[in-house]
């Protein structure tokens, strides 16, 4: 149900057997699958990493930490088992990717799990999806039980001596648990609660043991390296950020869509050629350019190469790669109201700065928004915003408050005339009211 | 194990839970999809379901309700048999997920989490459901409906009736 859209700048690896009935086992050993993992085998450990480290991966869920070097920080010895996490949770709004890999490639994120396990030494991966892809957890239970009845999973995979077991895990809704502490926390049954780090994860992870946790797109696309190099793939990028990704255009676009594109794409070419533009001739207002939780974009700022640092440069995140365009009709104060409703219901609570910020910058938006504020509470906002920034146990806390300081710098003056009881001058219908109320 | 003779659930999702406490190092592990399919099976998490997963897993019934309230998905009131839920995050907000959901409300006579007297539907406004670049979106129980207008909602909630057989 979920598919890629075409453009012809689309350049494909990871989305390459999307569309080809690669669920199927035997569709997937007729387009390569599955040679990766037994190249991989040969390759061993040490060059396993390395390749990881020509690549220029970095991480698809949102930070884009180096996946190489993540590898590289799991202890070679072990009292304590260790193990591979899938992060399927996919929840940051805009971000819609990591679905079409589940339903056209699932194989791909098992061979990318069984692959980081024979990089760091892990005999066991978890793949865990959110509760609400339920139909693609059916999928990957499928494709697991293909694996393990082919020999690719279970006891001495592929003849190799190693053993390695999957299992997939659903959760049951809460955007909190993406983040890495939360998703462990429930992974072993317990609220989605983040844990205090260090120690971090590939030291001290899933049941104690050491752990990598990766993005379902970063494993996916790791068998693709391996088969085609690492330096090969680094070269489609740019600098350190090496390959594609599945970029997520939505909002008001002519095509929006999941296009694989280059690292680097050009985000102004993004919108008006491969997005096909804003419909009815309307005038771009603001881009958010990697999820929510990104700071947004004013159109002057959008003549960059979206990777990374090139994002990160321009004062904001690439994130998860889900690109909203806003049009001039978006009234900017409701759209951060919106934003922030989602943080303050996804706060799990657990600690102060992001349980009580994300729940006072609701309440002050909405009465901003209705018209009841002066111009010191935009300053207000703001302030408490920045105070939520870096004093939280998880990003959940810095992911609210980074897009509203962004939202109050750059778009004051929509801001102000809310003020002093004029309310928005934008028109909304009712239903706006009713969701808003 | 006792459930094993004396259990609420259907014998093939018994056995389901038989094999999914062995999967992972830790039994508490399954507590959450235990939690989701008992929920699909039964419609919601009564105090008998409660009961047997706590007894499953081998802890406290008041821990099994401390996971389950953190999760949105899990309830322990009964919703209608199709439970529709709008998103209204970003980017459906930006492509009509607002009306949409007001459509919904009007068309079921119902409310955020209201359930027809009829007990057919269900009706949530829901955060992000990962259906962003083809918003406006809504899911029906775990079936995904996706660049909504209202009258294409309308077709859809017919076909879920009819189904209801009503």
């Amino acid at each position: 149900m979920a598919y890629l859209t075409t453009h012809p700048d689309v350049v494909p690896i990871v989305s390459s057997r999307f569309g080809k009935g690669a669920t199927s086992i035997d569709k997937y050993l007729e387009l390569d699958g599955y040679k990766a993992t037994r190249k991989a085998i040969e390759m061993g450990s040490d060059a396993i990493i390395a390749e990881m480290k020509a690549s220029n991966l970095r991480g698809r869920g949102g930070a884009g930490f180096p996946t190489g070097m993540k590898w590289s920080f799991v202890p070679k010895k072990s009292d304590k088992p260790k193990y591979i996490l899938v992060n399927g949770d996919e929840s940051e709004p805009a971000t819609c990717k990591d679905r079409l890999i589940f339903e056209h490639d699932p194989h791909s994120v098992i061979e990318g799990v069984i692959i980081a396990g024979l990089a760091v030494g892990a005999k066991m991966g978890f793949i865990y999806l959110r509760g609400e892809y339920r139909y693609l957890l059916n999928i990957m239970e499928r494709a697991i039980d293909d694996a393990y009845a082919k020999g690719f999973l279970g006891k001495n995979i592929f003849g190799s001596g190693i053993d390695f077991e999957a299992v997939s895990h659903t959760g049951a809704g809460a955007y909190e648990v993406g983040e890495e502490s939360a998703l462990m926390e429930s992974l072993e049954g317990k609220r989605g609660i983040p844990r205090i780090r260090p120690p971090f994860p590939a030291v001290v992870g899933l049941y104690g043991g050491p752990t990598v946790i990766n993005n379902a797109e970063t494993l996916a696309t790791v068998p693709y390296i391996i088969q085609m190099g690492g330096a090969e793939y680094a070269k489609i990028g740019t600098e350190r950020n090496g390959g594609t990704r599945l970029f997520c255009l939505s909002g008001h676009l002519e095509k929006p869509g999941v296009y694989e594109l280059p690292m680097g794409y050009n985000l102004k070419k993004m919108i008006y050629d491969v997005g096909g533009g804003i419909p009815g001739g309307k005038k771009l207002k603001a881009v958010v350019p990697g999820g929510s939780s990104t700071p947004v974009l004013r159109p002057d700022e959008i003549d960059i190469g979206m990777d990374f640092d090139q994002v990160g440069k321009a004062g904001s995140m690439l994130g998860s790669g889900g690109v909203v365009v806003l049009d001039e009709t978006v009234c900017m104060v409701e759209f951060a109201l919106r934003t922030m409703k989602f943080y303050q219901h996804e706060s799990c609570g657990w600690c102060i700065p992001c349980r009580e910020g994300t729940d006072w910058l609701t309440k002050s938006l909405t009465r901003l928004h209705a018209g009841g504020a002066v111009d010191k509470d935009i300053d207000n906002i703001r302030y408490l915003a920045e105070n939520m920034l870096g004093r939280t146990f998880c990003p959940l806390g810095d992911a609210a408050a980074m897009p509203t300081i962004a939202f109050v710098q750059k778009f004051r003056k929509e801001f102000e005339d809310h003020l002093d009881g004029k309310g928005c001058p934008y028109h909304h219908s009712p239903a706006h009211e009713a969701v808003l109320a | 194990m006792a459930t094993e003779k004396k259990t609420m659930f259907s014998p093939q999702l018994a056995a389901r839970f038989d094999k999914l406490v062995t999967l992972y190092p830790l039994r508490r592990s399954a507590l959450i999809p235990m939690l989701l399919y008992a929920q699909d099976e039964v419609g919601y998490l009564s105090d008998e379901v409660i009961a047997e997963v706590a007894a499953r897993i081998g802890i406290q019934e008041s821990d099994v309700l401390s996971v389950l309230s953190y999760y949105s998905m899990l309830r322990t009131k009964p919703a209608g048999k199709f439970n529709v839920q709008v998103c209204t995050n970003i980017c459906c907000m930006l492509r009509g997920g607002n009306e949409l959901f007001e459509h919904c409300s009007k068309r079921l006579g119902i409310g955020h989490k209201g359930v027809t007297p009829d007990g057919v539907f269900s009706l949530e406004e829901v955060e992000c459901i990962g259906a962003c670049s083809w918003a406006p979106a809504a899911q029906i129980n775990y079936d995904f409906h996706e660049n909504l207008t209202p009258e294409s909602m309308d077709k859809v909630l017919d076909e879920y009736r009819e189904k209801a057989g009503k």
